[in-house]
């Protein structure tokens, strides 16, 4: 497949892992974030820890939107999916995220709520326009990635005077969360930065996280030679030690990013004061809500569903995992109470969440020891 | 005054009738769509005796007999449709044994409101798949549920083949040393079915693998190749069949990436959706394991049969008390390839 395979080229990989167990300092210890779960993702998939030296570690960070939605938001979407004459569009992911009382959106599909799996927002407007007698709400999760495209179908639908459609706005932004994790004091030594957030923010709302925190930032592709030379490059930076922003994704990311998709969010979406994320807890300014020329496309406005902060299981170590303090087989019920097909967890939903990634591609490691 | 002819009635409408509720209510109805369609598309004389069984001659080794029921939507797809999948998927569970198929059950579940024309297509796609692999379909069933109650049709076939004697397939027979053999392409099934979903907006040139494989199968035997496992890596595709041997066999895999064959618009789709290949289903496609000193033979058997042409040994089976398939990636790394956890794609076969 063109523009693919070139990126998943073994011969290649091999002369990168040579370079970079020729430049790791055997004295040092790397210890490398890569935030996004479509790096996390890409790791295990190919298996690139096995062409990494010992002392180059890999720690996951929180960039898998299903996995940072805190159990009250699936609450919420479940609340809404299970009143009467609405519809609940949803991306697939998510219908697995565990919710209170053993409830997931798959749950309540299977009790009558009708929860429908789309691919794209057009999918949902779709939706609103042949059921006009229904109410149809977006669960709108994601980072930077996802948002143009609500904001896209949010501006249709006014429009169009679509008015049984709404959202119910859980976009998150990047940079806030790697603020979160930075404030929280996890050892890093560099960042793989974001692939596809990327291509919407740009490059430049990290260079504060090298020129105020010291941290090296390389923004890489999802494939896995783009993560391989992401690596060596964070490892001369920080034998250098160097803290800067480079960009190893050159053919989708700029300094400035998309223009115009940031100023169609900006158009739709302001910034809110808080939000709560799995693991990071409540963060500043981390969030979107809908603009007040928009307020009406807002479910939770809409239909007077409040956000009700619900913890976490109690085995349950996805809010450490996701500030990258622990690894998901230092977690008690992992691969045990835990697993893919009855995930307790957010993590081990998603194949980009770091414990289904570990579990379903990586776990022979442990066994083996 | 009107002359009442005897025993007529007016033939059905193929071309704008639909499927009633008293197509499956048992009486003149049921017997006219028996008769004018059934009957007519799989004519055979066992089918012919009109009881309520089939009367069949004596067997002449083991019986084996296997069972599968068909939700596929749509109905009709690139490379097939629920008809002739019907008749293969069925064929080759017998086949995988190491059995000759011989007679097919079909019992059909009809919606109220189902287009006569389609059925009637459908029925001639399974007439003509039996026909091609040599099978009678010897007796049937037919019902119908109201409107909303169904998928228009839902097709369950029943086979029943003969085994020679000193042959024995079965998924706990793989030993550490053993290669394994894949026939082909993965993935194309699943993928051509996923593709001409309603809600899909793009158009790949991707056809279903469906095929009976019970020919390909006797070559295989008649190698004298040790055989110790054939299974068709169909729902849950490629990954979870080697997980059902291994688990069976108290056994683990290693498999070489880069001998796994996916074609080029399968792999773009599956890309494109986010699916991975070796969870896709298959319809047409076989893995075998064998003995090692056999593996080479058996790969020109296979190679040199039309549905085998693109065979390659893809791995073997190896100690491991987990019983984990691993795989080699073609970046030279090693990964799990686990169990499908939930569902990748719903109904496609």
């Amino acid at each position: 497949m063109k523009y693919v395979d070139e990126f998943r080229d073994g011969e290649l990989a091999k002369h990168i892992a040579a370079r970079i167990a020729h430049e790791a300092s055997p004295l040092k210890t790397y210890r490398l974030m890569e935030f996004c779960g479509g790096h996390t993702h890409a790791i295990s998939r190919y298996g690139l820890s096995d062409l990494l030296p010992d002392n180059v570690r890999l720690i996951h960070g929180p960039g898998c939107p299903v996995c940072v939605l805190p159990t009250g938001r699936v609450d919420q979407a479940i609340r809404l999916a299970r009143m009467p004459g609405v519809i609940l569009c949803t991306y697939a992911d998510t219908m697995r995220v565990p919710a209170s009382g053993k409830l997931t959106l798959m749950r309540a599909k299977a009790e009558g709520a009708d929860v429908r799996m789309i691919y794209s927002t057009q999918d949902v407007l779709k939706i609103a326009r042949d059921n006009p007698q229904r109410e149809v709400v977006f669960f709108a999760i994601g980072f930077e990635t996802t948002t143009p495209p609500t904001a896209v179908a949010v501006k249709q639908a006014a429009a169009e005077g679509l008015k049984n459609f709404s959202i119910l706005c859980n976009h998150v932004l990047t940079p806030a969360a790697m603020h979160a994790i930075l404030e929280g004091g996890v050892a890093l030594d560099g960042f793989i930065g974001p692939a596809h957030v990327s291509t919407i923010i740009g490059s430049q709302p990290y260079e504060v996280f090298a020129t105020e925190y010291g941290q090296p930032v390389v923004i890489a592709g999802f494939e896995p030679l783009d993560v391989m030379q992401a690596i060596l490059l964070l490892i001369r930076q920080i034998n250098d030690r160097r803290a800067e922003v480079e960009n190893e994704f050159t053919r989708a990311v700029t300094r400035e990013g998309n223009l115009k998709a940031q100023a169609l969010v900006d158009e739709v979406f302001e910034v809110r004061d808080a939000f709560e994320w799995r693991g990071l807890g409540s963060v500043p300014h981390s969030a979107l809500k809908l603009r007040e020329e928009f307020a009406g496309y807002d479910a939770e406005q809409r239909f007077g569903i409040e956000y009700v902060a619900v913890p976490d299981h109690k085995g349950c170590e996805c809010a450490a995992i996701l500030r990258g303090e622990k690894r998901p087989q230092q977690c008690r019920i992992f691969g045990t109470v835990c697993t893919p097909e009855n995930p307790v967890g957010s993590c081990m939903v998603s194949s980009e969440g770091a414990c289904a990634a570990h579990y379903s591609y990586g776990r022979f490691r442990e066994d083996a020891k | 005054m009107s002359a009442i002819r005897p025993d007529y009635s007016r033939p059905l409408d193929f071309k704008g009738g639909r499927v009633e509720m008293s197509h499956g209510a048992g009486g003149r109805a049921m017997a006219q769509l028996i008769n004018e369609l059934f009957a007519k598309a799989f004519d055979n004389p066992y089918l012919a005796q009109g009881n309520d069984g089939a009367l069949l001659p004596p067997a002449s080794g083991r019986l084996v007999m296997s069972t599968d029921s068909h939700v596929v939507s749509p109905l009709f797809f690139a490379g097939g449709d629920i008809g002739c999948l019907s008749v293969h998927g069925t064929i080759n569970d017998v086949a995988m044994m190491g059995a000759a198929p011989l007679y097919l059950s079909a019992a059909f579940i009809l919606e109220e409101g189902f287009r006569l024309s389609e059925l009637k297509r459908i029925v001639e796609s399974m007439a003509r798949a039996a026909k091609d692999a040599g099978v009678f379909i010897v007796t049937g069933d037919t019902k119908v549920v109201e409107k909303g109650k169904g998928d228009g049709v839902f097709i369950t076939t029943t086979a029943v083949g003969v085994i020679r004697d000193g042959i024995t397939l079965s998924g706990d027979l793989a030993q550490a040393g053993d290669k394994i053999l894949l026939s082909g392409s993965i993935g194309d099934h699943g993928m051509a079915v996923l593709s001409q979903r309603e809600n899909m907006t793009f158009d790949a040139p991707i056809t279903s693998d469906t095929a009976a494989l019970h020919t390909l199968v006797a070559a295989m035997l008649d190698s004298g190749a040790k055989l110790r496992v054939l299974r068709d890596p169909t729902r849950g595709g490629l990954a979870t069949t080697l997980n059902e041997i291994a688990k069976q066999s108290g056994a683990g895999m290693m498999l070489q990436e880069s001998s796994i064959r996916v074609n080029g618009p399968v792999d773009a789709a599956c890309e494109f959706l986010g699916l991975d290949p070796l969870y896709v289903a298959n319809e047409g496609k076989l893995v075998a394991i064998c003995a090692p000193e056999d593996a080479d033979r058996l790969l020109e058997v296979m190679r040199a049969h039309p549905l085998g042409r693109e065979s390659a040994v893809i791995g073997e089976v190896r100690e491991d008390a987990h019983g984990f398939v691993q795989m080699i990636t073609r970046l030279g790394g090693r990964r799990i390839v686990d169990w499908l956890a939930g569902e990748q794609l719903p109904r496609i076969c």
